[in-house]
């Protein structure tokens, strides 16, 4: 084989430099402000002189026909440039101040929306669900589909106290950003993985499959002879990672597996320290194709933080002010001993002071 | 195609990708038979994704294998593949790039992209065994590269930086390409406990999530002074309203170092903690410093094992601009590699590690003084292991420090018995 001797590897990414729109490169390093001309729409001003960034959704899993529209686009209007964000929306880096609206236009006749800039909803970031993973509990595609089409509106405003960020994730893994942002939509697994006794001894390595419970609550054991695992149910915390190395120990449940909504994530330092998202509501039906019950319960949850956090309070910041109790009053959720944490270092959780709140 | 549930998904203002899917299927048909597989999905509410690894010769990941468990049924995603690909730092692409990444998709694969993963790879979806050796070759010859996966450093996102921000605080998109240009090899060739991912941001604001989501965060701050334009102050508090900008800005200073006297602003920068509030609402008139560097964060992660952590600061200032600087700084990354590498626990994260062996243990073997900054508030309780007294724990250790403990995880003897 010829080609395996020229064969290049380890190439590592490519010099960003050839990417970058000429104005960019100019002003690289040297910018002085920015704006925001419109929600979706900035205004980044350097010495060599300004570029206008027109950021639009993206449903992060897309199609060659689809990024063929958007670099259509990108070589009419912003000579070839363009970027992504990292909730994945699309950006497209104008060198011209009049290419905005008719960009703006194309834009919405592809079914598009701009926004997602400052006080808004922006791009959610999710995984793959059940479009391409392997331990998913839920679909994230769309999940994220049907509860932005519910705050669309909150993507193409600025009218939020602060940003907001939505993230997905379809199993306790948490892949998605969820742990860290405002508002979180978490796929569950509720029971333990159900061992295939006949395939598991020529699908899995063992040992490794021991090794992968991080309860320890996988052992060895042999049925009728043969070598396979059994599991502590007791000890299972339904983390899919058995099944990751295993395949022989499905753990999807369509009848137990749901979704799971959590709150008051960040990860800006502004003003208060990053906090993880903690848990709102533990337990809503996997209900597909338009999850009614996940997408009423985070509009609600959207709207009453719209309604009483001061400007710029995140979702975790206006919680911390008026305190636990109000918010799940506010909400209408009810708190369950689901909400109290029974994991490692479970007792920082606990409120031991006299701070009480009626 | 007719597909009852997902059918539901093409109406509505958010874009969907059920519609975009069914499009792609009509260039490529494997994605018509991807929609299918997905629409039994939400009838039984059920996965049918198989996972396991598949590597290309020379490469110890970058490639995540599904196999269908309805492979019989739908044979042309019986094997659907993805290829992760090393992004282009920032995400910044001109359509001639983003084209051929586009064909090489398309002509291998189902045509279905992610820009980008939860990692920063660009995603690239739909290969089987034999297609997706082939698009790995493809990709290498245009000058692509494989991402990482397994037990390696991961593929380093950043976030915009000193190309459209004026916040940076470092120059984010070279330290990515420098950092994965000098380790390639650690990226391809997994050698270590666990995952090491970087992610880099070039302020406080942290826009690549860095402090939640990576082993090692690098996030942009100054030492010196804000810098203040007084006549901008002005012209903001004059469009403003003083009441606003005391509301908004100085009263939502963390620690209270910002002040308002008429139309100027004062600030106490030795209790400033460069959280960025008031540099973000007033950015015109308000910027980080001059004396600018980055501060190194250790341990973050989510759930798997012990739960979350957000990470923790390890070296509170570092200059990032002459090659001594980076050179510094890669010396502290390949300590933390050799000791946690020879130390951690397999599928051990750095973080579990530290909070397994203790700070001060970590920061004797990368050798690091250990510095108030690193912590929330120094230990309340009395069990202190003074080292002139502690008998040395492990042969072979550091004499001087605390020692690592080479036993299993605390919670492996809590169950024990149980």
């Amino acid at each position: 084989m010829a080609t395996e001797v020229e064969r290049k590897t380890d190439i590592g990414p490519p010099h960003y430099d050839q990417f970058l729109h000429p104005l960019i490169k100019e002003n690289y390093g040297k910018w002085q402000y920015h704006e925001t001309l419109a929600p979706g729409v900035l205004m980044h001003h350097g010495p060599a002189g300004d570029i206008y960034t027109v950021r639009v959704s993206s449903p992060r899993l897309v199609s060659v026909n689809f990024l063929n529209a958007i670099m259509d686009l990108a070589d009419k209007y912003s000579d070839g440039y363009f970027r992504f964000t990292s909730r994945n929306n699309v950006e497209f880096l104008l060198a011209s101040k009049d290419n905005i609206e008719p960009l703006k236009q194309e834009v919405e006749a592809l079914g598009l929306l701009v926004g997602g800039t400052n006080n808004a909803i922006s791009n959610v970031v999710h995984t793959q669900g059940w479009v391409h993973c392997h331990s998913a509990a839920t679909d994230a595609s769309g999940l994220v589909k049907s509860v932005m089409d519910e705050l669309a509106e909150y993507f193409t405003s600025m009218k939020l106290p602060a940003k907001l960020r939505v993230a997905v994730a379809c199993c306790l893994n948490m892949c998605g950003a969820v742990h860290a942002s405002d508002i979180a939509i978490l796929g569950v697994h509720r029971t333990p993985p159900k061992i295939d006794n006949e395939t598991l001894p020529n699908l899995c390595e063992i040992p490794t499959t021991v090794a992968s419970c991080p309860n320890n609550a996988i052992r060895p054991t042999s049925i009728e002879g043969k070598a396979t695992v059994k599991v502590d149910e007791e000890k299972c915390m339904y983390c899919g990672n058995c099944y990751t190395v295993c395949p022989a120990m499905p753990l999807a449940d369509p009848l137990n597996d749901g979704v799971s909504i959590w709150v008051g994530g960040k990860i800006c330092n502004a003003r208060t320290e990053p906090m993880f998202t903690k848990l709102a509501i533990p337990y809503l039906p996997n209900n597909p194709p338009r999850w009614p019950e996940v997408t009423s319960a985070v509009k609600k949850i959207v709207e009453i933080y719209a309604a009483n956090a001061k400007p710029y309070e995140r979702v975790g910041e206006w919680i911390n002010r008026i305190g636990w109790p109000q918010f799940f009053d506010m909400a209408g959720i009810e708190f369950t001993k689901y909400h109290l944490d029974d994991f490692r270092h479970a007792g920082t959780t606990y409120r031991r002071s006299l701070h009480n709140r009626y | 195609m007719k597909l009852p549930l997902l059918d539901q998904l093409e109406e509505g203002p958010w874009p969907s990708f059920v519609k975009d899917l069914k499009e792609q299927a009509k260039r490529r048909p494997q994605v018509g038979q991807l929609l299918q597989q997905l629409e039994q999905s939400y009838e039984n509410r059920w996965d049918y994704w198989r996972g396991t690894a598949i590597n290309v010769p020379g490469y110890g990941g970058g490639i995540i294998a599904r196999y269908s468990d309805l492979g019989e049924k739908f044979p042309q995603v019986a094997q659907f593949h993805t290829i992760r690909v090393i992004e282009s730092p920032g995400f910044v692409y001109s359509t001639e790039a983003l084209r051929q990444l586009c064909d090489i998709s398309e002509d291998y694969g189902a045509g279905i992209m992610q820009l980008h993963g939860m990692t920063g790879d660009i995603l690239m979806l739909g290969f089987d065994n034999e297609k997706m050796m082939q698009a790995s070759e493809a990709l290498m010859e245009n000058g692509w590269d494989l991402g990482g996966s397994g037990n390696g450093m991961r593929t380093i996102p950043c976030c915009i930086g000193p190309a459209r921000c004026e916040m940076a605080c470092y120059d984010t998109l070279r330290l990515t390409k420098y950092l994965t240009d000098k380790y390639i090899g650690y990226l391809h060739r997994p050698e270590f406990p666990y995952k090491y991912k970087f992610k880099l941001s070039g302020c406080g604001n942290d826009c690549a999530n860095s402090m939640s989501r990576s082993d090692m965060p690098v996030i942009g701050t100054w030492r010196d002074d804000i810098q203040v334009d007084q006549e901008a102050v002005a012209r903001f508090v004059e469009e403003m309203e003083p009441e606003w900008v005391v509301r908004n800005v100085t009263s939502r200073c963390p620690t209270r170092c910002i002040h308002l006297h008429g139309d100027r602003i004062e600030i106490d920068n030795s209790n400033c903690v460069r959280c960025m509030h008031c540099i973000n609402v007033m950015h015109l008139a308000l910027a980080p410093g001059k004396d600018r560097g980055v501060t190194m964060l250790i341990g973050g992660k989510r759930t798997v094992r012990s739960g979350e952590m957000i990470s923790s600061v390890l070296v509170p200032f570092q200059k990032l601009e002459s090659d001594e600087d980076y050179l510094a700084f890669c010396a502290i990354v390949e300590r933390i590699w050799d000791f946690w590498g020879e130390h951690g626990n397999e599928h051990e994260r750095v973080g579990e590690f530290i909070d397994r062996v203790g700070l001060g243990t970590f920061l004797d073997g990368v050798g690091i003084e250990p510095d108030p900054q690193m912590v929330a508030n120094p230990r309340s309780n009395p069990y202190i292991k003074f080292e002139e007294y502690a008998a040395p724990r492990l042969e072979g250790e550091p004499q001087k420090g605390a020692n690592v403990l080479e036993h299993e995880p605390d919670r492996r003897e809590d169950y024990e018995g149980s």
